[in-house]
């Protein structure tokens, strides 16, 4: 018998898109689409099971293996190293992680740098690198108020199209990395899954390269 | 009085089955102290799973540390007799953070060390008792091998810096074929060995398929002697062994200390891996020692998770 693939989706419009990936690469499930207050849907036929947990979950899902494949933001496996494997840059959800801060802003050398964030990890090791001195204020959310308030000097955040910075006077200073959704596997799962895992990255290749 | 077996959980009896393994081919217990002096960790911090030890002051001012590790014990206990091999195995608690908890935890590991100068048939046991270790926990298991000499040799003459090439032996680990391509193709390493590197990614197989598809991709490079020692090894497993053996270019144990073949270890219904070992030799080295070394470490508490999908019987 064929063992189902359990995929973790990020919840919200990056999963949206990465389901229709799925889809169109023939691993559709038609339950899904159909709303409820189910949480997990499955297609036995299609040989997968899908099931939608918040974006920053998902590396832990598939590193404890409740998941055998899963979709996350590139930042998220930076920010959290998850014990994975990275197997296809899906193409989507395309931005980066930068540092930001006031149009003005002029880093003074002399004094610690104050970085808000939700990535503590990723600045840490961003700074650590360029042996700089900082402070690392960790937010869970509107990191932009942090400079305009003078919480922080910088921030170090996710950046797609950069309008919520320009309406708020603040710039790109620097950047991290590029960021973008990947399709990440449980190692076990892929040991004792690899023809149904292999398929299914082939498939996803294809359909993003007619995209 | 003779003691019933049913009074054993699964883990004590995995712990005994494994026991009795290694000292059926030749190995004898070590039997370690608690705790170590600490200098000999911070030595060799990089090659702890975890930075963080618990230390404290003996009775004399020394600080010592609870031990995170078992090799670095052995291998300083074969230091007086240099030349002979030895075949060690222990059944020892460690103690290490969790990477979940951050909070230090007591992990049962099993293992075993063959330290000495090695032949490939020496080389070829301990890879044997490695699948043999996994087989006695569960008959659905598999041993990825590789082994370090291919990469070190296709990556060192490509004049990458040590720090790219520390990425790049990650983006490998990670199975992560873009990230491959893009860091070579940063570090201004030859299309023909980005390339390489990234068709290797994709061999996974049998002893024998894996070394029909390498033998055409490598025997004309700088690992064609890498991969002549790993056939070596290899081809004196025994039919058991080698039924799970799998040739993985993405099994890279830190290879500042591991040299020769090197192996990971799954077992179905558990997420990571249970087993991991290798060569290394150039801990040794690091360690002012001439010999070679061998071995491998089972995480016994991994296996508390298989009572949960029924097949625990060790």
């Amino acid at each position: 018998m064929r063992k189902t693939l359990n995929i973790a989706l990020p919840k919200g419009r990056l999963g949206e898109k990465v389901y229709k990936m799925f889809e169109a690469a023939g691993y559709e499930c038609p339950a899904l689409r159909e709303g409820g207050r189910r949480l997990i849907f499955e297609n036995p036929e299609k040989g997968v099971s899908y099931f939608w947990v918040k974006p920053s979950d998902v590396a832990i899902y598939v590193e404890r293996g409740a998941a055998d494949l899963g979709v996350a933001g590139k930042d998220i496996l930076l920010e959290y190293e998850p014990d994975v494997y990275e197997l296809m840059d899906l193409g989507t959800g395309i931005c980066r992680m930068a540092i930001a801060g006031k149009r003005d802003f002029v880093d003074d050398p002399t004094r610690t740098l104050r970085v808000a964030t939700k990535f503590s990890n990723i600045t840490a090791r961003y700074y650590a690198e360029q042996g700089r001195d900082i402070d690392i204020i960790h937010l869970n959310g509107s990191i932009e108020l942090a400079p305009i308030l003078g919480l922080s000097d910088v921030i170090a955040d996710i950046v797609e199209t950069g309008t919520t910075l320009k309406e708020n006077d603040l710039t790109v200073l620097e950047t991290i990395a590029p960021i973008s959704a990947r399709l990440i596997a449980n190692r076990s799962a892929w040991q004792f899954s690899r023809d149904a895992v292999t398929a299914l990255v082939e498939a996803m290749q294809k359909t993003k390269e007619k995209d | 009085m003779t003691v019933d077996e049913r009074i054993l959980t699964p883990e004590e009896k995995a712990a005994f089955t494994l026991r009795a393994l290694y000292a059926a081919n030749g190995y004898r217990q070590y039997k370690m102290s608690k705790f170590e002096e600490y200098d000999l960790y911070v030595r060799n911090k990089d090659f702890l799973i975890s930075d963080n030890v618990i230390t404290f002051t003996d009775t004399n001012g020394k600080l010592m540390a609870l031990k995170p590790d078992v090799t670095l014990s052995i291998i300083r206990s074969t230091a007086n007799a240099p030349g002979e091999t030895h075949r060690i195995y222990y059944s020892e608690n460690v103690y290490r953070v969790s990477k979940g908890t951050h909070r230090f935890q007591e992990i049962p590991q099993t293992g075993l060390e063959c330290i000495g100068p090695l032949s490939a048939a020496d080389l070829a046991q301990v890879t044997g008792l490695a699948a043999k270790s996994l087989l006695a926990l569960s008959p659905s298991a598999v041993l990825n091998v590789s082994h370090l000499g291919i990469l070190r040799s296709l990556l060192d003459p490509a004049g990458a810096d040590p720090e790219t090439a520390q990425r790049i032996t990650r983006a490998i680990g990670e199975k992560n074929p873009h990230e491959l391509a893009a860091l070579c193709a940063a570090a201004g390493i030859s299309e023909e060995t980005a390339g390489l590197l990234g068709r290797l990614l994709g061999v996974y197989g049998d002893v024998e398929s894996a070394m029909r598809q390498l033998i055409p991709l490598l025997g004309t490079t700088p690992a064609a002697p890498a991969l002549e020692a790993l056939c070596a090894i290899l081809s004196q497993l025994d039919g058991e062994s080698e039924k799970i053996v799998r040739f993985d270019f993405s099994v890279v144990n830190d290879p500042r200390y591991y040299n020769g073949v090197v192996f990971k270890g799954y077992i179905e219904g558990l997420p990571g891996s249970v087993l991991s070992g290798g060569q290394y030799d150039r801990l040794m080295r690091r360690m002012r020692r001439p010999d070679g070394a061998v071995g491998f470490a089972v995480y016994m508490d991994q296996l508390e998770r298989l009572r949960d999908g029924g097949n625990a019987d060790a």
